[in-house]
């Protein structure tokens, strides 16, 4: 039984949440942070040193906290233009069950024990790019750039592109050009991957005001930029076996996801503007999923083996 | 703040089952966040741990 001055609460609108478990971890988006657990894992996993299996889990822990309190306080923030847009109105906040206070603690409270965790049982230069990567995201993205400019993505896309750089550092301790790498295929990944999905989704981002690339610079000018883009990907993708960090098998396997990705956006480039349907932009957001997950994934099988030939020579 | 103004208030049973529910929640999280601190203190310091000079 709670103890309360009635007038107080009445006149607060105060009642008990009925918010459960489910709600927080929705603040959390497991969907983004399972992306973000995978690509700090490879990066970790492709780094050429010895790893301690307990510091990588605890590396893995705190990054995945990490990457969660950044979407608890992106929510908080966002959660005006989440309720008027379809694919996020049902979010914890929008739909009522938990308050915008609530989720702001619950992400401040997260990001300082994930920093805190990853800096003193990891190392401080994994722990200083976890605090950097939920600043980025959290300040420059979510508050600044977001609302503000249609170049939100492109330079917000650099809070998700720097996981496996965390990985690569809790490992290593260090930054190399190996990790600037795969900073820069999730770096150069995210605007085509957005604006597909801004493409079919235009009206919702016209409606929440948000200046994505279709509906400040038009749809023939995003078609331009996706496809630049995904050119971009593809030549980067295949950087890790040009500067000899993996393998032949791993360049092939780039090779064939980035003709993939060009492909899909050139069917994009192509797309007549009086298609409404855009079944090339769905067909580009699904592919470009798969893309980020086949190279990585062909990127840690690759270290998996190089790990293993080592060891067997050793 | 005058006591006779003081009013107390029954959760609802779906108030009850939530805040239940986050309690396990919570419960649960600490307990693998203090074995996390505990193993990990042991694996960065090794097992000197409880040899070391204050």
């Amino acid at each position: 039984m709670a103890l309360l001055e009635k007038d107080s609460y009445e006149a607060s609108g105060f009642q008990l949440s009925e918010a459960t478990a489910s709600d927080y971890l929705a603040l959390l988006k497991p969907r983004v942070m399972s992306l973000v657990v995978f690509t700090a894992f490879v990066g970790m996993l492709a780094a050429p040193v010895p790893l301690n299996p307990m510091t990588a889990i605890t590396a893995i822990i705190s990054i995945a906290i990490g990457a969660g309190a950044s979407g608890a306080l992106n929510m908080w923030y966002d959660a005006d233009i989440d309720a008027v847009m379809t694919r996020t109105s049902t979010r914890p906040i929008p739909a009522g069950k938990v308050k915008p206070g609530e989720a702001l603690a619950f992400g401040l409270v997260l990001s300082a024990l994930s920093v805190l965790t990853l800096g003193v049982f990891v190392n401080w230069i994994a722990g200083g790019l976890l605090a950097f990567t939920i600043f980025f995201y959290a300040v420059i993205y979510t508050m600044w750039l977001k609302r503000w400019t249609p170049q939100n993505i492109v330079i917000g896309g650099a809070a998700g592109s720097f996981p496996p750089m965390i990985g690569w550092a809790a490992a290593t301790g260090n930054i190399s050009l190996e990790s600037v790498i795969l900073f820069l295929i999730i770096f150069l990944w995210t605007p085509p991957h957005f604006w597909a999905l801004a493409l079919f989704k235009s009206g919702d981002y016209e409606r929440a005001g948000i200046p994505m690339m279709p509906n400040v610079a038009g749809e023939e000018s995003t078609r331009k930029q996706i496809f630049a883009y995904a050119l971009l990907v593809a030549i980067v993708g295949v950087l890790p076996w040009y500067f000899g960090f993996a393998s032949a098998a791993y360049g092939l396997v780039a090779v064939l996801l980035g003709a993939g990705f060009v492909w899909y956006s050139w069917q994009v480039l192509r797309m007549s503007p009086d298609d409404r349907k855009m079944k090339p932009a769905k067909a580009l957001f699904g592919y470009s999923l798969l893309y980020l997950f086949g190279l990585f994934a062909a990127y840690l099988a690759d270290s998996i083996v190089e790990r293993a030939m080592t060891a067997a020579g050793a | 703040m005058a006591v006779d103004k003081l009013e107390t208030i029954t959760p609802t049973e779906a108030q009850l089952k939530a805040r239940r529910n986050r309690n396990i929640a919570i419960g649960v999280a600490l307990a693998l966040f203090v074995i996390l601190v505990y193993v990990a203190s042991i694996v960065r310091l090794g097992p000197a741990i409880l040899n070391r000079s204050m």
